[in-house]
């Protein structure tokens, strides 16, 4: 149920003509800065989650992404900017905050001596689910991560994925409205990761919001309503995956194996035809290849065509062409 | 920029229902659960390691150095240390667990990390993990007179409150352990606190033999000693208080006043960025 608030978050900033939705954001980030020192993990950062979808946050490798996820608990604080988290404003009110969202965080800290169910009963304490509650909760979560028959295993018997299921429960216990799943899914196997993304479509089906990090882009493209991608403490753009593939890559990509005057010469001449590219390895990948000249394909050879992907966009927009 | 008051969400009030910012009990609560879940695991070594040194110390000194030192402030020599070693016992089960157990659960672990990612802050959760180890140093620091007490010390009525007093002790040794941990630049350096605090600490406090014993100076620095408060207050508590006692009372709670501020204060540095 969103709260069916007309707000701006704070007073002299109104909804912009940009935000055609009533409803609160769930996270609403303005102008937000954090500094480590000389280096600048979040620079600027604008970024409003809407209530109820699920938002794949994707970037490289320092990007933003982690530091973004800590401040939002206020783990982490901002040196400069607004949070606000489900309507609580974020690090003034953020016990409020946290105790309607669940976190997933990116290294494992379950209590390894403790069982699977001891594990939920106490983050059902740290979460204050009440007393009567607490059972049903625990079990509720056990079936969320599918381990209802290792309930009384060690935590140190687990295999990688049931781990990790068990982590993702553990976030779960008191039924937030939001979730933050940093990472969740780093370091599994393909069938393992493919089990989580069930838990992430139950979590949307049920009307929670969710913001998740990922290295992974298929899986972003896959679970989410929206993405937004990071590079050096901003978002450079964000949108529904097939949006952005079509806006930044077009229908097809088509690669090409450079000739013997090098890739560096092909990417220059297709380039010189308005296109983007991206290398694929030795390929050059050709961006909105449905728009290529004919004059100029019949220079570059036979190639590969095809659909273009998520990836191509994240490689167009954070690889070279920031750089 | 104004503020547009405290925004509400709409919907069932959320659980955490204080003002923000004010100390919660329900956190400190939760912590203590999680201790419990952990020690249904670990009690038999723990149990055993806190009972059974502080016993040895007290058996080889007592028996082996007693018959040589006799009587000590008008009392048999294993009465005298039985009581004094309570002090040592408190000691070792708070500040090894409050640096050691600490570091680890907030380094290695990032136990912490999950913890905080819930509506604790970072006091509360300081509070709760010293509170467990102050609880356990209360009970294990009782060992030591006990078995004074089966090589002929009287019992009386003040030994009820040796309980209260190794606990608020080990409240202020855990939160110094929990203070140091976080100062630490790694595991190793905490060599240099085991070695160059925690056993002087616990050779000059009166345990051994009493402080009036040594030059001025060092006298002077015993004093400063919280475990020294605490040995002469446990004492107190068996032999019959006296109006010192109000004073190593004192300083057994300032320090750890001290301490928590201090460990708060360090843990918050380290856990929050």
């Amino acid at each position: 149920m969103p709260p069916p608030r007309d707000a701006a978050p704070s007073g002299s900033r109104t909804a912009g003509p940009d935000s055609p939705r009533r409803a609160a954001p769930a996270i609403a980030l303005r102008g937000v800065v954090k500094r480590f020192g000389a280096f600048t993990a979040v620079d600027g950062l604008d970024l409003d989650v809407p209530e109820g979808i699920v938002m794949g946050l994707l970037g490289p490798n320092g990007a933003g992404k982690s530091t973004t996820m800590r401040m939002l608990t206020a783990q982490s604080r901002a040196d400069a900017g607004e949070i606000t988290v489900l309507g609580h404003a974020v690090p003034r009110a953020a016990k409020r905050a946290r105790a309607l969202m669940g976190v997933v965080p990116q290294h494992d800290n379950l209590d390894e001596e403790l069982t699977v169910a001891e594990n939920l009963e106490v983050f059902t304490h740290l979460y204050r689910v009440p007393r009567a509650h607490r059972a049903a909760a625990v079990q509720r979560a056990l079936r969320i991560a599918h381990l209802e028959d290792r309930r009384d295993t060690r935590t140190d018997k687990l295999s990688g994925g049931m781990r990790r299921r068990l982590l993702i429960a553990r976030g779960l216990v008191h039924r937030p409205r939001l979730a933050l799943l940093d990472e969740p899914t780093v370091g599994l196997d393909p069938q393992v990761r493919q089990e989580l993304w069930g838990v992430v479509t139950g979590l949307r089906d049920d009307g929670v919001t969710v913001l998740m990090s990922t290295h992974y882009i298929e899986e972003a493209e896959r679970l989410s309503d929206e993405v937004a991608l990071m590079a050096k403490g901003r978002v450079v753009v964000r949108g529904a995956p097939a949006d952005l593939v079509a806006a930044h890559a077009g229908a097809t990509v088509e690669e090409f194996r450079p000739g013997p005057d090098g890739p560096d010469a092909l990417e220059q001449r297709v380039r010189a035809a308005g296109l983007a590219s991206r290398r694929t390895g030795a390929h050059v990948a050709v961006l909105r290849a449905e728009a290529l000249p004919p004059s100029l394909r019949d220079t570059l050879g036979a190639g590969d065509a095809r659909a273009a992907t998520l990836e191509d966009v994240f490689v167009a927009l954070t690889g070279e062409a920031v750089e | 920029m104004t503020r547009t008051g405290t925004p509400t969400a709409a919907g069932a009030p959320p659980p955490a229902a204080a003002p923000p910012g004010r100390f919660e009990f329900a956190p400190v609560a939760a912590v203590l659960v999680r201790e419990w879940a952990l020690y249904r695991r670990s009690w038999k070594p723990t149990t055993f390691a806190a009972v059974v040194e502080p016993v040895v110390m007290l058996l080889a000194f007592g028996v082996g150095l007693g018959s040589l030192v006799g009587i000590i402030n008008g009392q048999p020599y294993i009465h005298f240390l039985g009581t004094g070693i309570v002090a040592t016992s408190v000691l070792f089960t708070s500040m090894f667990p409050g640096l050691i157990d600490t570091y680890v659960r907030r380094v290695f672990q990032h136990t912490y990390d999950g913890m905080l990612a819930a509506p604790v802050d970072v006091r509360e959760l300081v509070t709760g993990e010293a509170a467990w180890i102050a609880a356990k140093a209360g009970v294990y620091g009782c060992a030591p007179m006990l078995v004074a007490v089966g090589f002929g010390l009287p019992a009386s009525p003040g030994m009820l409150l040796v309980p209260l007093i190794a606990c608020a002790t080990g409240f202020g040794f855990a939160l110094a352990g929990i203070w140091m941990s976080a100062l630490v630049p790694s595991i190793k350096t905490m060599d240099y606190i085991m070695s160059g605090l925690i056993t002087p600490l616990f050779l000059i406090a009166g345990t051994f033999f009493p402080i009036d014993t040594l030059p001025p100076w060092a006298q002077a620095v015993a004093r400063l000693n919280p475990l020294y408060h605490c040995v002469e207050l446990v004492r107190g508590a068996v032999f019959g208080l006296g109006a010192d006692d109000l004073g190593h009372l004192a300083g057994i709670l300032v320090f750890a006043a001290l301490m928590w501020c201090l460990a708060v204060f360090q843990m918050r540095r380290r856990l929050i960025d």
